[in-house]
């Protein structure tokens, strides 16, 4: 028989029972619901971990450096790895670092030593700029006052412990205003009033003039996001990155640059971050700036290990979601062998017309196989409710204790394939007994049952 | 008769059953043969093997011994999917309780064994019309069979049974639910079936007098054993 008579005689089969098969299908939707409903919230809560792990920007940066740099803190100079010469990292380095696939921005680590002045008292303190980009990391969740109004704005936050330092009322510090006193590079010769950090190319060595701004507090934050990593120590003045790169203040590898004499005299950078598109991509990233002469630093392995861990946390809610897809099975299992009983007749009949033992196993094969997608189509809406419906009461929990609310559960496109495929192939499974014991039911008795 | 070859050939058949310990002989060591284009009665009473034996010609069952030699083949020695085949396409049936299927029209009863006989679906309403009209019910063919008096649900099965054109018809008492001038309708039915299409008919019935008047031969049967073939007046006429 062909598949779309088999089908046709299946759909009219399946609906002359319909209560029942309803509710046998209804019990598939409910094993798949649920299993939908587990493995979503895993997926959601990994995507969730993944996302703030990405804002963090611990886990999808690399930090670039040139070979031989003093800023090895104790590691290993890692000269084997390749053999081209240290290259400086300037302008040409940033935009080649820019240019690479998979990456999402690179930007400079601005970081300097100097002295703050507020109301006439010096205070000393480490100041970092800021890429725009961390705006949105989870970092500055939580922040008193505000972030940066732009990319170049003359404003500052400030990290709560120094904060704290400057006023014993931090959130009254936000809208005051603080001065900034560093030392600015000028190259020499130079023709005095350039202001362009690529400009700097006429000779030999740079003299140091002392500067003043005075930046506007914005917001103090409670700590600084990604601290201490790719930095040289806890910054506890953040700043808006342009605004910082403008300043062209003296930084650690000026002094280095010049004692070596080097080829550049361009500005360099002591460090370059590097942005990936997601950690995942990482790895490949961080071998590629590695060939181009660069050293590279990453921390891979924590968001190996937490991989990991989710992947055991969604066979355990997928083990759970499966439980309640078993007991699904046997519904079917016992629907069918019931619809065995009652249509013995019918299976007589459809033999003594000429069906093959094959199309009377494959008839019942389809109904299981129909039960089970239908089944399977409700389950992933149904799974899909229940995840909606627990991100709902989670976020009405989370507004209580006055935390942002969370996206807990995720449906991804593959998650509903494969709960369709796994609700269909569970029920063929559920069929084969069945559907084998309809085929080999013998016509002659089958006839006679009354 | 013009072809010398008979339509079903039947060799030392036996069915044997086991009911537990003891062992029913249903039909035993049966021989004769049915020629194309005869309407055959199979009498005897209840118990007799005259169903065995039909069941066996009709390729629902298989022998213990002997051979039954149909359309060319021996049924005994075909493969389960060719014994289907055979059901589908060399013999059709009707039974004592017609066996349609109470929730399809009779378009679609008539249509099942299309179905199952993979005919080309562009086809298939054209031959269920011309079944139905053999049987003069295609103006009622949307109807369900519980729609139907039991003489027309015996016309229905009818057409069901000759919608894929088979040589040959195996009715299993198919006046047995019927009262008797429905019975006599029937009949007359299959001798049209026989004389307009040529077919060959075996009929299973109880009811002698009926089957003098209708069929060609009379095959009885008592304990399994097949005790006489006779030509009747209709038979001998021809």
């Amino acid at each position: 028989m062909r598949y779309q008579d088999l089908t046709d005689l299946a759909l009219r089969n399946l609906r002359e029972a319909i209560l029942r098969n309803a509710l046998t299908t209804l019990g598939v939707a409910v094993g798949v619901a649920s299993l939908v409903a587990m493995l979503s919230l895993g997926v959601g809560l990994q995507q969730l971990a993944s996302k703030r792990l990405s804002q963090s920007g611990l886990f999808d940066t690399i930090l670039v450096t040139t070979k031989n740099t003093f800023r090895g803190m104790g590691r290993p100079q890692r000269e084997a790895e390749s053999t081209k010469p240290p290259r400086p990292l300037d302008e040409d380095a940033r935009h080649e670092l820019e240019n690479l696939p998979n990456v999402i921005e690179v930007y400079p680590q601005v970081r300097f030593y100097t002295e703050v002045r507020f109301n006439d008292k010096p205070y000393a303190t480490v100041v970092a700029g800021m890429p725009d980009s961390s705006r949105n990391s989870g970092g500055f969740d939580g922040m008193q006052g505000s972030f940066f109004s732009s990319a170049t704005a003359d404003e500052a936050i400030l990290q709560i412990e120094f904060a704290k330092e400057l006023s014993s009322n931090p959130n009254s510090l936000v809208g005051q205003f603080i001065t900034l006193r560093y030392a600015e590079r000028q190259a020499i010769p130079a023709s005095g009033g350039d202001t362009s950090a690529n400009a700097a190319d006429a000779g030999g060595g740079f003299s140091v003039v002392p500067k003043e701004l005075r930046l506007k507090i914005v917001g103090v934050v409670e700590t600084e996001p990604a601290a201490g990593y790719g930095g040289i120590g806890n910054a506890r003045l953040l700043m808006p990155l342009d605004t910082a790169s403008t300043l062209r203040a003296a930084q650690v590898n000026d002094l280095r640059d010049i004692v070596r004499g080097s080829s550049s005299t361009k500005v360099t950078y002591p460090s370059l971050s590097v942005r990936a598109k997601s950690p995942s991509q990482v790895e490949t990233l961080e071998a590629t700036i590695k060939d181009l002469g660069f050293n590279a630093f990453s921390l891979l392995d924590a968001s190996k290990s937490l991989r990991t861990f989710f992947s055991v946390f969604d066979l355990l809610l997928g083990i759970f979601g499966s439980l309640a897809l078993a007991v699904a099975t046997l519904g079917i299992v016992n629907t069918l062998v019931m619809a065995i009983l009652e249509r013995r007749r019918e299976i007589g009949v459809l033999k003594a017309l000429g069906a093959a033992d094959s199309d009377v196993q494959r008839l019942f094969f389809v109904e299981a196989g129909v039960m089970g997608f239908f089944g399977g189509i409700f389950g992933v809406a149904f799974g899909w409710l229940l995840g909606r419906a627990i991100t709902f009461g989670t976020n009405v929990y989370l507004k209580r204790q006055n935390l942002n609310p969370i996206d807990l559960s995720s449906v991804p496109w593959w998650l509903v394939i494969l709960a369709l495929v796994f609700a269909v192939a569970v029920s063929l499974i559920a069929g084969l007994y069945p559907a084998s014991r309809a085929a080999k039911l013998n016509p002659v008795d089958a006839l006679r049952y009354e | 008769m013009p072809d010398t070859q008979p339509a079903v050939q039947l060799d030392h058949i036996s069915r044997h059953y086991h009911m537990g310990e003891t062992r029913v002989r249903a039909v035993d060591d049966v021989s004769f043969s049915v020629t194309p284009g005869e309407y055959l009665a199979l009498l005897g009473s209840s118990g007799s093997g005259k169903s065995t034996l039909l069941n066996l010609m009709a390729g629902l069952d298989r022998p213990t011994a002997g051979s039954i030699v149909a359309n060319g083949a021996d049924l005994a020695a075909l493969s389960p999917l060719d014994l289907a085949r055979y059901r589908r396409n060399t013999v059709g049936m009707i039974f004592q309780s017609f066996n349609l299927l109470p929730r399809m029209t009779l378009e679609e009863n008539v249509e099942l064994p299309l179905r199952l006989a993979e005919v080309e679906r562009a086809e298939r309403p054209g031959r269920v019309r011309e079944a139905l009209e053999h049987v003069r019910l295609s103006h009622r063919i949307g109807h369900r069979p519980s729609e139907l008096s039991g003489g027309e649900q015996q016309r229905v099965a009818i057409a069901r049974a000759l919608v894929n054109r088979p040589k040959i018809l195996l009715a299993d008492e198919p006046t047995g639910n019927l009262d008797s001038a429905t019975g006599e309708t029937i009949l007359s039915l299959l001798r049209g079936l026989q004389t307009q299409l040529g077919m060959t008919i075996v009929m299973v019935t109880h009811e002698r007098p009926l089957a003098e008047r209708f069929a060609n031969r009379l095959a009885t049967m008592g304990d399994g054993k097949l005790l006489s073939v006779v030509e009747t007046t209709r038979g001998a006429a021809q």
